[in-house]
């Protein structure tokens, strides 16, 4: 975990007396709606259907035990008693008053948290991997460069009032896990030939209304460069990037008019002028973040492997749930386990303020108070000695928290929909809720194995269906609510964008539909290890598309 | 009449704006041209004028007026909408690149809660909207005292952070 110092404190104090001062304006008539409007919304303040919602930043998805005590206070006192987990590694609380924003915010500072950037037309809080500084795969820790990032993007002077939205994601392993293709920017953390660390910087990803994946324009990027590179990417993009017409603002749109490699060409013209200018990372700079970060002391352990059933013997669903839930460590006699926030009845992401509690001290018995939030809406604890990790699993499962579907069906991301988002054109939750029913029985489930399922309820795609294996987008026709289903999408280092497969759906026929799918995978699948999209990729869309429409003929 | 201020105060404004379809200025007043007015006659600007400025609007480029500057008093960005930030990076390319050490002036939809940061991209001159009160503009200069960026006004965000020290203690499991 990384501790603020003075400056961070008094920066994250001065804004909660910002934003105090602008509600007070607003509430008093000397600010318009539309004055107030990027100022909230900068602040991750929206105005929902029923109520405001809030969005609180938890940078590249760490978070301590305290700091989720204090959200699942805020949970009870400002909201119904419970939160949301986005997929950009944030948590929402869609039941609050515009009056007490102020206040929550203070006790958010007094625990070094913020909603900053949240919202608006700026540059988003930066995710990572959930795995970042446990991964056997890692080739960089990117946990000090994201916090090197959250500091330069935070009140930046010049981004604030960019043409549109702006997200960074990074990754410091092998297998990308932080979906860098799919962002405006994406930094993939290397190392050099003399062993230092550099990025590798794409530009232009990004799902929402015309899903593009992203292009390297930079193989190496020594680390002292990172946030001059940034500036000069921003600043052409704060330039040039439309601003006629919303839907064409994204960074995306201008790197494909432009071309990538003339946009390249851009931004290195411009970063010519910034580079080792005052914006250049010293070694000092981070040094002081490294000692900022709080590391947990691990246990000598020898480097031996456990099964399940010597962990815990005689416990079939104990070997199902290290199957998908546990994850490999880079000490030895450690693992990480993923708390599945997709049970299903509940809707994805959410977590009561009880939970959150008990998920609070279960992590400071079991993974040193820390605890991270991952994009696909799910919770890990990143540091479990494996001989714990039967007497978790109990305690997890006594929560509700132990469903072992972590990268199957049933752990869909999505979007809070229609229920809740005035922008969404229909309901995503009950369809989740419906496929989860449908899938409930856990042979079937391992048996389908890795399966990534994503439901948007609208073209903004909040819930990444584009990349999903299997992709369900909320789509309005003449003011209902019909489904249309993408399948061969992916993230990570073959980022894809799923095709649709045929005309849209109403509601009560998605769980057919899905198990239609199915049925055709396991039909053409040739082992248990060609998984449901790769034989997408195999076949293409045709078996699929008959499989499911032929019923209409 | 937009009230124009710097970080102290108040500040007389005695510039007049040129229009394309208006008549030419007394010869000794201090015009503001807008960039493309000045263009269709730099020289006929250049000899007239007691004191020349020349408003950008967002989508021009400070390039092109770099050799201009020496000609000038005062640089004007506008603001179509107070959420269009493309002055800011013009700010601070005048500023950084271009070395402009006179008056940089925010025009247009001039707010209280942009003003630091317009200030941090080298604006020196803020011609407030209409509406807007001139204790709270001033009081927004300080909304903050830190700042994590290298600015226009020669922040050095690396600078101010020694390493401090801290308890480093690791991080431990507590039991049940």
């Amino acid at each position: 975990m990384y501790q603020y110092d003075p400056l961070d404190q008094k920066l994250v104090e001065q804004r909660v007396a910002q934003f105090r001062d602008q509600t007070r304006r607003f509430l008093a008539g000397e600010l318009s709606e539309a004055q107030f409007l990027p100022l909230r919304l900068q602040n991750g303040l929206y105005m929902q259907k029923h109520a405001h919602m809030l969005r609180v930043a938890i940078p590249y998805g760490l978070i301590s035990s305290t700091q989720l005590r204090t959200l699942a206070t805020i949970a009870r006192d400002f909201d119904r008693g419970y939160g949301h987990f986005s997929t950009r590694q944030n948590i929402q609380f869609n039941w609050v008053e515009l009056e007490q924003v102020p206040e929550i915010l203070a006790q958010l500072a007094q625990v070094q948290m913020h909603a900053m950037q949240t919202s608006g037309n700026c540059i988003r809080n930066t995710t990572a991997d959930h795995f970042a500084g446990v991964a056997p795969d890692e080739i960089v820790d990117p946990l000090v460069w994201a916090e090197l990032i959250r500091e330069w993007s935070i009140l930046h002077p010049e981004f604030a009032f960019l043409p549109r939205k702006f997200k960074i994601a990074i990754s410091g392993a092998a297998n990308d896990r932080a979906a860098t293709l799919v962002h405006d920017i994406g930094i993939r953390a290397i190392l050099g030939a003399d062993r230092q660390p550099g990025f590798a910087i794409s530009v232009g990803g990004g799902l929402g209304r015309t899903p593009m994946v992203g292009h390297v324009i930079r193989e190496f990027l020594p680390w002292q460069h990172l946030l001059t590179y940034l500036d000069a990417i921003l600043r052409v993009y704060n330039r040039y990037g439309r601003r006629d017409n919303k839907y064409k603002a994204r960074i995306k749109i201008l790197v494909k008019e432009r071309t990538p490699e003339a946009f390249r060409d851009e931004v290195e013209a411009e970063w010519a002028h910034l580079v080792d200018g005052p914006g250049t990372v010293p070694a000092r700079e981070v040094e002081r973040i490294t000692n900022r970060f709080l590391r947990p002391d691990y246990k000598q352990f020898a480097p031996e492997q456990h099964t399940p059933a010597q962990l815990a013997p005689g416990e079939p669903g104990f070997e199902r749930w290290f199957a998908r839930n546990v994850h490999p460590h880079r000490v030895p006699g450690y693992a990480a386990v993923t708390l599945s926030l997709k049970k299903t009845g509940v809707p994805p992401g959410d977590v009561s303020a009880d939970q959150m509690d008990a998920i609070a001290t279960l992590a400071e018995r079991y993974c040193f108070g820390e605890i991270r939030v991952t994009h696909e809406q799910n919770l890990v604890f990143a540091h479990v000695e494996h001989g714990q990790l039967p007497s978790l699993w109990k305690e997890l499962r006594a929560l509700g928290l132990a469903t072992p579907n972590i990268g199957l069906l049933t752990d869909i991301i999505c979007c809070p929909g229609g229920d809740f988002c005035s922008l969404a054109n229909a309901a995503s939750i009950p369809v989740a809720q419906a496929i989860q029913e449908r899938f409930e029985d856990l042979d079937t489930l391992h048996d389908i194995g890795e399966l990534d399922l994503n439901i948007s309820g609208c073209i903004n795609a909040c819930g990444h269906h584009h990349v999903g294996h299997i992709g369900i987008l909320g789509v309005d026709k003449a003011g209902e609510e019909w489904y249309q289903v993408t399948i061969g999408g992916r993230q990570g280092d073959t980022a894809s964008i799923g095709k649709i497969i045929g005309p849209s759906f109403s509601r009560a026929e998605i769980p057919d539909v899905i198990e239609q799918l199915i049925a055709t995978y396991v039909d053409l699948r040739e082992s248990d290890a060609e998984r449901f999209v790769d034989v997408v990729q195999r076949t293409g869309l045709v078996p699929f598309k008959e499989a499911v429409y032929a019923h209409a003929d | 009449m937009p009230t124009l201020i710097d970080k102290t105060g108040r500040v007389t404004d005695d510039w007049i704006r040129a229009h394309a379809d208006g008549p030419r200025p007394p010869p000794a007043a201090k015009v503001l041209v807008p960039l493309a007015l000045y263009r269709e006659d730099p020289t006929g600007w250049r000899a007239c004028s007691g004191r020349l400025g020349l408003l950008l609007s967002p989508a021009d480029d400070p390039q092109q007026i770099a050799a201009e500057l020496e000609h000038l008093s005062l640089v004007a960005i506008e603001f179509p909408s107070f959420t269009d930030g493309r002055g800011y990076s013009i700010a601070r390319l005048l500023r950084e690149r271009h070395h402009w050490r006179g008056e940089l002036r925010a025009v247009g939809e001039v707010l209280r809660d942009q003003l630091q940061s317009l200030a941090r991209c080298g604006f020196d001159g803020f011609a407030l909207s209409d509406g807007v009160d001139i204790d709270q503009a001033l009081a927004a200069f300080a909304d903050f005292d830190e700042h994590y960026q290298a600015d226009a006004l020669g922040n050095a965000p690396f600078e101010r952070r020694g390493i401090l020290e801290t308890s480093r203690k690791p991080l431990v499991n507590h039991s049940a």
